[in-house]
C-alpha cells in the first residue's frame, strides 16, 4: 500500500519534509530553552545552563529550575506533542479540519473522571484507603477518557463498520451524557470543590510536576510512536474512505488505532494538566498551511509545533501577570479562538 | 564571574541568618491575614499581597499582587524572596504551597474556622511568626473582650430573625450560603437563624425553596448587589418574591472581608450585623482600636 500512495505524491513535498521538520525541531529546542530561562524569578542564563549540567549554583535557583521549570517544560512538551499529533490524526481520520480530541468523547470522559474524584473522592477514602493517593484523580481522568472513547467507538459500530458520521454523533451523545453527569456532580459539590473544578477546566501545567510527567510520559510516547506509523494510511484516507480501502488500507483498523492512540495521549495529558483548549485544532492547521497536507509532515510536524506552542504559551502564562500566573488554557484559547474564527471565515469565503 | 556569584551567595546567606529572628520581608495571602499583619504594625514589611487583601486598601493596592489566593504560582511567590509566607486558610492550591516550602521559603499555614477561637488562633500564629507576640496578644485580648460584650447584648435581644445569605456567582439564580459557610457562622454569631441551614455549602436557590425558608432578612456582599444592579433589582428578583424579607424590603449589604473575614475586626463586624438583625435592641458601640479605625 505504501508504494502506491508514495508515487502519487509530488516530489517537491519530499524535499520539503526534512526542511520543515528540521525547522520545527529547532523551534522546539529554542522554546524549551526559553521556558527554562524565563520566569518570575530572574535567573541568569549561565546559571540556568550550569544547573542543567549539574553544577552547584544557588540552591533556591536549583530548586526553581529542577523542581519547577524543568518538570513543567517536560510536561508541556509531552502534552503539546500529544494534543497536536492527536488533533492532526483525528482531522485526517475524519477528513474534517475542525475535528479535535473532544469530538470523540476523550475530554468529556476525562473531565467526568476528574470531577468525580474531586466531588466524591472523600467518600471513596472511607471505603478504599488507596483513594487518598493524589494520583487517583489523573488515573480516574485517564480512565474516563478511555472509557468514553471506547463507548463512542462501540456505539458507532454497525456490522463491523463504524461510519464516520455515526462516530461523530455518538461522540456528541457521549459528551452530552458526560456533561449531564458532571452537572449533577457539580451541583453536589461544596464551594471548595467547585473552585477546584473551575481551575481544572482552565488547565495548568503547574501542578503536575515530575510525577505528572512520569505518569503521562509513557502513554503519550507510546501513542506518538504508534500514530506516526500510520501517516501513509491517513494520506490514503484523504482521497476518501472507499478509495483508501481500494488502496489497501484497512480503514476500520486505522480508525480503531487512531482513536485508541489519541485517547491514550489526550487522556493522559488532560489527566495531568486539566483541559487545554485549541492546541489540538489549531496546530495541525498551521503545519498544513506551511507544508501541505502530507501526513508524513503533518503528523510529526504537529507533534513538534504543538510542543513548542505549549511551551511558549506556558512561558507567557508564567510571566504576563508576575508574580501571579494565568491559567494556560486561557492563553491557548486567547491565541486559538481568533485563529479558529479566521479559519471559519476563510472557509466561508472559499465556498461563497 | 564565579567569584562574584560566590560572594553574592555569601552575602545572601549572611543576610539570611541576620534576619532569621524577625522576618523583614513578609508575603501575605488572604484578606484577614494581611489585615492582621497591618494590625501588628508589620505592614511596612509586606513585599506583596493577593487580590483578596483589600484592607487597608489605601496601602494594599500599592503592593505587588500575586493574584487570586486560591490560584497562586510557586515561582511568582519565590521570586519575591520573602522570609515568610503568611498563608490564610483559603490559600492554595496546596501543591503550590508545598513547592514553595520545598524551595526553602517559610510558610505559615493558618487554619480555617468561622468562630472566635480560630480567629484568635490565627492572630496568635501570625504574631508568633512575625515576632510580634505581645502585639498579637493585645489584639486577641481586645477581640475576646469585644466578642464577650457583643454576645451579652445579643443574648439580651429578644428577636431571632431568619436570615438568608445570597451570593451572586456569575449570572443565573443567586446561591444561598448553607451550613459550614462563613456566612452561616456570622449569621448565627450575630443572633440570627440561618434560613438555609439544612443545605450544605453554597447552592443555587429555587423560588420555592426561598418561600419555604421564610427569610426575614437577606444579607449580600456589595459586589453581589452591584453585579445584579442595585438593591432594588435584588428585591425584585423572581427567586425571592413571596418572602417576608422582600415584603419588608430588608436587605443588608455587607463588605465581604469585614463581615466574613473573621479577622481582627470580627467583633465589630458581629456587632454591626447584630444591630441590623435586632432593631428593637440598643447596642452600645464597641471601643475603637487602631486596627478597626481605618474602615
Amino acid at each position: 500500500m505504501t508504494d502506491i500512495v508514495q508515487t502519487h505524491l509530488p516530489p517537491l513535498r519530499l524535499v520539503r519534509r526534512p526542511v520543515v521538520l528540521g525547522a520545527l525541531a529547532l523551534l522546539l529546542g529554542a522554546s524549551f530553552l526559553l521556558a527554562l530561562a524565563i520566569g518570575a524569578m530572574p535567573i541568569p542564563l549561565r546559571d540556568v545552563i550550569a544547573i542543567l549540567f549539574g553544577y552547584d549554583v544557588d540552591s533556591q535557583f536549583q530548586a526553581i529550575i529542577l523542581g519547577l521549570r524543568l518538570p513543567r517544560a517536560v510536561l508541556a512538551v509531552l502534552v503539546g506533542a500529544g494534543l497536536g499529533l492527536s488533533g492532526a490524526a483525528l482531522q485526517g481520520l475524519f477528513r474534517n479540519p475542525l475535528a479535535d480530541p473532544g469530538l470523540i468523547g476523550i475530554s468529556g470522559g476525562a473531565a467526568l473522571g476528574a470531577v468525580g474524584v474531586i466531588v466524591l473522592g472523600h467518600m471513596l477514602v472511607a471505603i478504599i484507603p488507596f483513594a487518598a493517593d493524589p494520583r487517583l484523580m489523573p488515573l480516574a481522568a485517564f480512565a474516563g477518557g478511555l472509557i468514553a472513547t471506547f463507548a463512542t467507538e462501540r456505539l458507532a459500530h454497525h456490522r463491523g463498520v463504524a461510519a464516520t458520521g455515526t462516530l461523530l454523533l455518538a461522540g456528541i451523545a457521549i459528551n452530552a451524557i458526560a456533561g449531564a453527569v458532571m452537572g449533577i456532580l457539580i451541583f453536589m459539590s461544596d464551594d471548595n470543590q467547585l473552585r477546584e473544578i473551575t481551575f481544572w477546566t482552565m488547565g495548568s501545567l503547574a501542578k503536575g510536576g515530575w510525577s505528572g510527567a512520569l505518569l503521562a510520559g509513557p502513554f503519550v510516547l507510546l501513542a506518538i510512536i504508534v500514530m506516526l506509523r500510520y501517516a501513509q494510511a491517513l494520506n490514503a484516507m484523504l482521497l476518501g474512505e472507499r478509495e483508501a480501502m481500494h488502496l489497501g488500507v484497512s480503514v476500520e483498523h486505522l480508525k480503531r488505532i487512531v482513536m485508541v492512540a489519541s485517547a491514550l495521549a489526550v487522556g493522559a495529558s488532560v489527566a495531568v494538566t486539566g483541559i487545554i483548549a485549541f492546541v489540538g485544532v489549531v496546530v495541525p492547521h498551521l503545519v498544513r498551511m506551511a507544508a501541505g497536507p502530507d501526513h508524513r509532515i503533518v503528523l510529526p510536524g504537529s507533534a513538534l509545533l504543538g510542543a513548542s506552542l505549549l511551551l511558549i504559551a506556558d512561558s507567557l502564562a508564567r510571566i504576563i501577570v508576575v508574580p501571579a500566573e494565568l491559567p494556560i488554557g486561557l492563553v491557548t484559547s486567547l491565541i486559538g479562538s481568533p485563529f479558529f474564527l479566521y479559519l471559519l471565515l476563510r472557509r466561508k469565503a472559499l465556498t461563497t | 564571574m564565579r567569584f562574584i556569584v560566590v560572594a553574592c551567595l555569601g552575602a545572601l546567606t549572611l543576610a539570611g541568618t541576620a534576619f532569621a529572628e524577625a522576618p523583614k520581608r513578609i508575603l501575605s495571602v488572604g484578606g484577614a491575614a494581611t489585615e492582621t499583619v497591618y494590625a501588628l504594625g508589620m505592614g511596612d514589611h509586606l513585599v506583596a499581597v493577593d487580590q483578596t487583601s483589600l484592607y487597608p486598601w489605601e496601602k494594599t493596592h500599592l503592593l505587588p499582587n500575586v493574584g487570586y489566593v486560591r490560584a497562586l504560582a510557586a515561582e511568582g511567590l519565590l521570586s519575591l524572596k520573602a522570609d515568610v509566607l503568611i498563608a490564610g486558610p483559603e490559600a492554595g492550591p496546596p501543591v503550590v504551597l508545598d513547592q514553595v516550602e520545598k524551595a526553602g521559603m517559610h510558610v505559615l499555614r493558618l487554619r480555617e474556622g468561622y468562630n472566635e477561637a480560630r480567629a484568635v488562633e490565627r492572630i496568635t500564629e501570625i504574631g508568633k511568626a512575625l515576632e510580634r507576640e505581645a502585639e498579637a496578644k493585645v489584639i486577641a485580648d481586645a477581640l475576646t473582650a469585644d466578642m464577650a460584650s457583643v454576645e451579652k447584648e445579643i443574648a439580651a435581644a429578644p428577636s431571632r430573625p431568619r436570615v438568608l445569605f445570597l451570593l451572586q456567582a456569575g449570572r443565573g439564580a443567586p446561591m444561598v450560603g448553607g451550613a459550614g459557610t462563613a456566612a452561616d457562622g456570622m449569621i448565627v454569631l450575630a443572633g440570627g437563624v440561618n434560613a438555609a441551614s439544612d443545605i450544605h455549602g453554597y447552592k443555587p436557590l429555587s423560588p420555592e425553596a426561598a418561600i419555604i425558608a421564610k427569610p426575614d432578612i437577606f444579607v449580600m456582599m456589595k459586589q453581589s448587589v452591584d453585579a445584579i444592579g442595585g438593591a432594588d433589582k435584588v428585591l425584585a428578583l423572581t427567586e425571592l418574591a413571596e418572602t417576608p424579607a422582600v415584603r419588608n424590603r430588608k436587605l443588608i449589604v455587607i463588605d465581604g472581608l469585614y463581615t466574613l473575614g473573621f479577622g481582627p475586626r470580627m467583633a465589630h463586624a458581629t456587632r454591626d450585623l447584630a444591630v441590623e438583625f435586632h432593631p428593637e435592641h440598643k447596642f452600645p458601640p464597641l471601643p475603637d482600636h487602631p486596627w478597626t479605625k481605618a474602615q
